[in-house]
């Protein structure tokens, strides 16, 4: 009778084969059937859901109304787009892209909407009963820099993606970043760093600027740029007066300007603000006057096709910055117009671009994670490099979550050849002109934190 | 000396405003006693009457936009405008004071419906009840102008042969950089002219007399055989008037939204308490007074001092006068004390 000795063992070799194989099988399993399988656990998973619920947070009310307006009827179509239906737009422009009409990850995109009222509280409140109530799997928006930071803070905090509409303030990528948070459109530094060269042919070095400024982060931070830029030029800064967003009535803040030796207006305001400024301003004959020898300017640092409607003639020959503009020629740009004047009649506005090109960038991020796991979709956008969507080669950083791109330099129309064409490109400012390092001074002392998936 | 002018001008120019609403507040509450929380709401009304009938004189039909060619534009080409192209632009162009004549008749009408309707049923009822239930309407009207307006601003121009600005330094003998709107000017003498108005009529007309009258002693009046609530209700629908014509006049100045009217009645209110309760006078001094005052702490010179003190002047100076003068600046014994 023979006795096994040392190590004994049931399993044969071919026991061992069977028991990997059968292993190697079930930990790929979920990968195989189901993209979403990471996710069990992630919030607002919609797991095994036909569709998936997208959140739309603009401003319906206002100062910046019209451009909340304009970036709703973006999304509409954008998610009318990723559903597969109408032409498309960007979606065939796009590269890279995953994008193929069927929804994302196969399931058919759904959305609800809020009105942020310009107003953090609301934009928050707003927010939170999409991602409560409505299982809103990513939260867009914006418009206003203080509710668009205030509303990417509680996504951090629920474990949501948020996807910055129109925000402007360098710190919404800067002292307010969120490693959730991730923001198409340009800052102030980039809309001061394309002005330069340009106000300095134009107006050359010796400039007195009075700034009248929007009391919040978005002023702040757009005044801090273009003083930097106008006092590299040589120019000197008069005064800088901060006015309520919403005033309506600016003749307070202007008549002081009439008196105080400045030859230029700088006027930090966005929306129906900088519409009534600029009017008043005009109303008020600051146009017409010479100072110190030269013809009194005004400038816009943030430029939109709403407001320059808004505000009709006064506009004209003003010089300011945009994101985006319709008369662009590339075919990307050009894909979009087509689209979205088809479906509304008028060109879209550098909102609706920027709040279009996100949510496509959002679906193709999902379908390159293969999930809506908030960390896997964020590791999908950082660094990403894509083309064909209005504003050349772009890139997430990834270090901020800021798009690098083309800024354009943009003056009123002196003479419109349509009602549309309103404002001119004056310049392509390239994207190397407009960089900077993520820890420039303008955009220090935050911290992009780790991603959060709720779970 | 330049800066002094434009900012009292600025002051004048929203004082005009507060003083006109809060003339029509103490005009109710000195002869009917009512606290009209909805006061404010008949001046969003009445700008409303403006952009009613600029739509009207508006009303487009769309046409192809040949300059575009890569989607299907449309222009919006006004009928009146395209019917008679001579007269059309220019009525279009006087959308703003033709509204006053609109307004009149309109806000009388309100008026008159307003005070027989629903607070006639509430001279005797406690402020408090007064105060809910004419800030109640005032939220009505305000969500129902949303409604059908939409929450943005619509901006409403002035005539262009006032769009530009008057050389006022030139007036006083001044350089060539105090310069102020025309239509801030013609509001400002509007302001004026309506003001001086109703004081004339009070202190000129029988009926005035009579009202008057009814302000200082309602029972001893009515003893006397005359109908004194027929005419407090006439009173309401003049006050109502006051409030809907300084709102079409103001919308050249700020684009009207529903909410506008709660942004001046708190102001007014602060306006009639400091001047007194139910004192027209008193309203009318404090409106300019406050104007003014809210209009010289906005200079940089003072906000360098003091920051945000032309956020909080208006309080700060009521809270000093009804300190010093209880009663406001021309209030009486009497009046909201029992």
């Amino acid at each position: 009778m023979s006795k096994k000795t040392g190590p004994t063992s049931d399993w044969s070799r071919r026991d061992v084969l069977k028991a990997s194989a059968a292993t190697a099988a079930i930990s790929g399993a979920p990968m195989f059937f189901s993209r979403n399988a990471y996710g069990a656990d992630f919030l607002n998973n919609p797991g095994d859901a036909s569709t998936v619920t997208l959140g739309f947070n603009v401003p319906q009310s206002g100062a910046y109304a019209d451009e909340g307006a304009d970036e709703l009827r973006a999304y509409k179509l954008a998610v009318k787009h990723l559903n597969g239906e109408g032409d498309g737009g960007m979606m065939n422009t796009m590269q890279p892209s995953e994008l193929k009409g069927n929804g994302i990850l196969g399931k058919k995109v759904e959305y609800v909407t809020g009105d942020t009222q310009t107003k953090s509280d609301a934009a928050r409140a707003s927010a939170k009963r999409m991602i409560e109530k409505d299982k809103a799997v990513m939260i867009t928006g914006g418009s206003s820099s203080g509710v668009a930071i205030a509303v990417q803070g509680l996504c951090q905090e629920a474990g949501i993606i948020f996807m910055a509409g129109l925000t402007h303030s360098n710190d919404t990528t800067g002292k307010d970043k969120k490693a959730n948070g991730f923001r198409h459109f340009f800052n102030a530094y980039m809309s001061g760093a394309a002005l330069g060269p340009v106000l300095e042919k134009a107006y050359g070095n010796e400039r007195n600027a009075y700034h009248l400024t929007a009391d919040y982060t978005w002023g702040y931070t757009t005044h801090d740029s273009v003083k930097n830029t106008t006092e590299g030029l040589g120019w000197n800064t008069a005064q800088n007066v901060l006015t309520p967003v919403g005033a309506g009535d600016f003749s307070q803040y202007i008549t002081p300007v009439l008196n105080s030796g400045a030859d230029t207006l700088i006027l930090n305001h966005y929306g129906k603000d900088m519409i009534n400024s600029l009017t008043q301003a005009v109303q008020f004959g600051l146009r017409d006057k010479q100072v110190n020898g030269k013809d009194f300017v005004v400038i816009v640092p943030l430029y939109s096709r709403l407001m320059a409607q808004g505000a009709g003639d006064a506009v004209k020959g003003i010089y300011g910055s945009t994101n985006w503009h319709w008369s662009l020629q590339d075919e990307g740009s050009q894909a979009f117009v087509k689209s979205f004047g088809q479906e509304y009649g008028f060109p879209p506005s550098q909102a609706a671009h920027t709040c279009y090109v996100q949510t496509l960038l959002y679906a193709d991020a999902c379908e390159r994670a293969g999930t809506f796991e908030p960390c896997e979709v964020v590791k999908s956008l950082e660094g990403h490099k894509f083309d064909g969507m209005g504003n050349g080669p772009t890139e997430y950083r990834a270090e901020d979550h800021q798009c690098f791109k083309d800024v354009l330099v943009v003056r009123g129309a002196e003479n419109p050849t349509s009602q549309f064409d309103l404002l001119e490109v004056v310049e392509v400012t390239p994207r190397a002109q407009v960089e900077y390092a993520p820890d420039h001074e303008m955009f220090a002392g935050g911290d992009l934190g780790t991603c959060n998936n709720g779970a | 000396m330049d800066a002094i002018l434009l900012q009292i001008l600025n002051g004048l120019d929203k004082g005009g405003a507060y003083a006109l609403i809060a003339l029509g507040l103490t005009l109710v509450f000195g002869t009917l006693g009512v606290v009209n929380f909805a006061h404010g709401a008949l001046f969003m009304i009445g700008a409303f009457c403006a952009v009613t009938l600029q739509k009207l004189l508006t009303l487009s039909t769309k046409v192809k936009d040949e300059s575009i060619t890569f989607f299907d534009a449309y222009k919006e080409v006004p009928i009146l405008s395209a019917k008679f192209p001579v007269v059309g632009p220019i009525i279009v162009d006087l959308a703003v004071p033709l509204a006053i004549l609109v307004a009149i008749p309109v806000m009388w009408i309100i008026g008159l419906v307003m005070e027989r309707g629903l607070i006639r049923h509430f001279y005797k009822r406690a402020h408090a009840d007064q105060i809910l239930v004419t800030f109640g309407l005032a939220i009505i009207a305000q969500e129902v102008v949303r409604h059908y307006f939409g929450a943005n601003p619509i901006p409403q121009l002035a005539p262009a042969v006032v769009s530009g600005s008057a050389n006022v330094g030139s007036w006083f003998g001044l350089g060539d950089n105090v310069v102020y709107p025309w239509w801030r000017l013609i509001y400002l003498a509007f302001a004026g002219i309506i003001i001086a108005s109703v004081f004339a009529f009070l202190q000129f007309t029988t009926f005035g007399m009579v009202v008057r009258a009814g302000m200082q002693d309602r029972e001893m009046v009515g003893m006397l055989g005359i109908n004194i609530q027929k005419r407090f209700a006439t009173v309401f629908g003049i006050a109502t008037v006051c409030a809907g014509l300084a709102g079409v006049m103001y919308t050249p100045i700020l684009p009207p939204d529903y909410h506008m009217g709660m942004d001046f009645l708190v102001l007014s209110f602060v306006v009639v308490v400091v001047g007194g309760m139910g004192s027209l006078g008193g309203a009318v001094l404090a409106g300019f007074l406050l104007g003014i005052l809210q209009s010289f702490a906005s200079m940089n010179e003072v906000k360098s001092i003091i920051p945000g003190i032309d956020q909080i002047i208006i309080y700060l100076v009521a809270v000093v006068v009804l300190l010093v003068r209880p009663r406001g600046l021309m209030g009486r014994k009497g009046v909201m004390e029992d």
